[in-house]
């Protein structure tokens, strides 16, 4: 004979869910076996959607470009126009600025404000100097007559390169949104998710990065 | 949620948090010291320089037999895209991270698609397009 407290309870909760039972592994319904993923893990999740979503995005513009390198209407080609050095200058920034803010989410799980806005603003700072590198390499080749309009080579390739430091423009703001929200609202769970989202993104903006000093670059130069 | 300080989050893709565990998984071990992190995250960046100066000097050098350069540079880059989803995305196999590696084989599917099927139409149309030097003086007649 079941005592009447745990008749009630049945009659309330008739599945037990969110019950685990006192004794033996638990047993949920519903919602997979231990009920729903933390907020953390669905936030996560989600954004990585997003992200991939992004990536096939990337992936058109990539497929365009490697169509239409050799559609120049007798204009300059990548051998002409990129300089490596540049190039690799804005990989490194890239990178450098990948891991501090990997550096960023330690002091972020430590609660550590002033390690947080050090490393978020190292982090801004090498940001900002991949996109002063990259305006000054599109001034250089608008300069020299090789703009989006001269052929289609250069259409996919300023489509591409901007395509991505757009994206970089929108990470540095959400940046800077970060480093004021953090003193000001403090490590409250909806902050550090944001921030969850925003190191995804800005690491996800390295990967395409890689792909496009490789094909775009790196490829293209030895293109005949 | 609570916010006292041992309330460890980890900002990566999935792997253990704190109180926040899967039901059925091993209680938490000790969490993550700052030292083993940060060595995962110098791990990765010091393969990540070297896979790029790989990839520089690959090109640069003329190490590599001309017609493999482009092979060469294609296996760096994939290979950093690699370390970059371990070390920095923490891209791992445990449990909370099964989602997001599926969402993740669907995305390489995708992109393989657009990407290689993308440059193998065009190829096959070029070649059988009749060249523009050709359709001019036909039409020219």
């Amino acid at each position: 004979m079941s005592s009447p407290e745990s008749v009630l309870r049945a009659g309330r909760d008739p599945y037990h869910i969110g019950h685990a039972p006192s004794t033996g592994a638990p047993e949920y319904t519903g919602h997979g076996a231990g009920g729903p993923a933390p907020k953390r893990i669905v936030v996560g999740y989600g954004f990585w959607i997003f992200i991939l979503s992004d990536v096939i995005l990337f992936s058109c513009f990539f497929a365009t470009y490697t169509v239409l390198i050799d559609a120049r209407n007798g204009g300059p080609g990548p051998q002409q126009l990129f300089d490596l050095h540049n190039t690799a200058l804005e990989t490194a920034c890239l990178l450098l600025s990948s891991f501090t803010c990997g550096m960023t989410s330690l002091a972020v799980a430590r609660h550590n404000l002033l390690w947080t806005e050090i490393t978020l603003a190292i982090t801004g700072l090498l940001g900002l100097t991949f996109l002063g590198l990259e305006a000054h390499e599109f001034h250089a080749l608008v300069a020299l007559g090789a703009g989006p309009t001269r052929s289609a080579f250069l259409t996919a390739f300023f489509a591409l390169v901007g395509c991505h430091g757009a994206h970089v423009t929108c990470g540095l703001l959400w940046l800077g949104t970060m480093m004021a929200q953090f003193p000001a609202k403090g490590f409250k769970e909806t902050i550090r998710h944001r921030y969850l989202c925003f190191s995804l993104f800005w690491h996800a903006l390295d990967i395409i990065w890689i792909g496009i000093f490789t094909v775009v670059y790196l490829i293209g130069v030895i293109t005949p | 949620m609570s916010s006292h300080p041992e309330d460890f989050d980890e900002f990566d893709l999935g792997s253990r948090v704190g109180e926040d565990q899967v039901a059925g998984a091993q209680p938490s071990e000790a969490p993550p010291t700052l030292r083993s992190e940060l060595g995962g995250y110098l791990i990765g960046l010091a393969l990540a320089a070297a896979l790029t100066a790989a990839a520089f000097w690959a090109l640069d050098e003329h190490v590599i037999y001309g017609p493999g350069i482009v092979m060469a540079l294609i296996v760096f880059g994939l290979a950093q895209v690699g370390v970059h989803l371990v070390f920095f995305l923490h891209l791992t196999t445990s449990p909370d991270n099964t989602n997001n590696a599926l969402a993740l084989a669907f995305g390489v599917l995708i992109v393989s698609l657009i990407f290689f099927g993308s440059i193998w139409v065009m190829y096959h149309m070029n070649q059988n397009m009749i060249p523009a030097k050709a359709l001019m003086e036909m039409r020219g007649g």
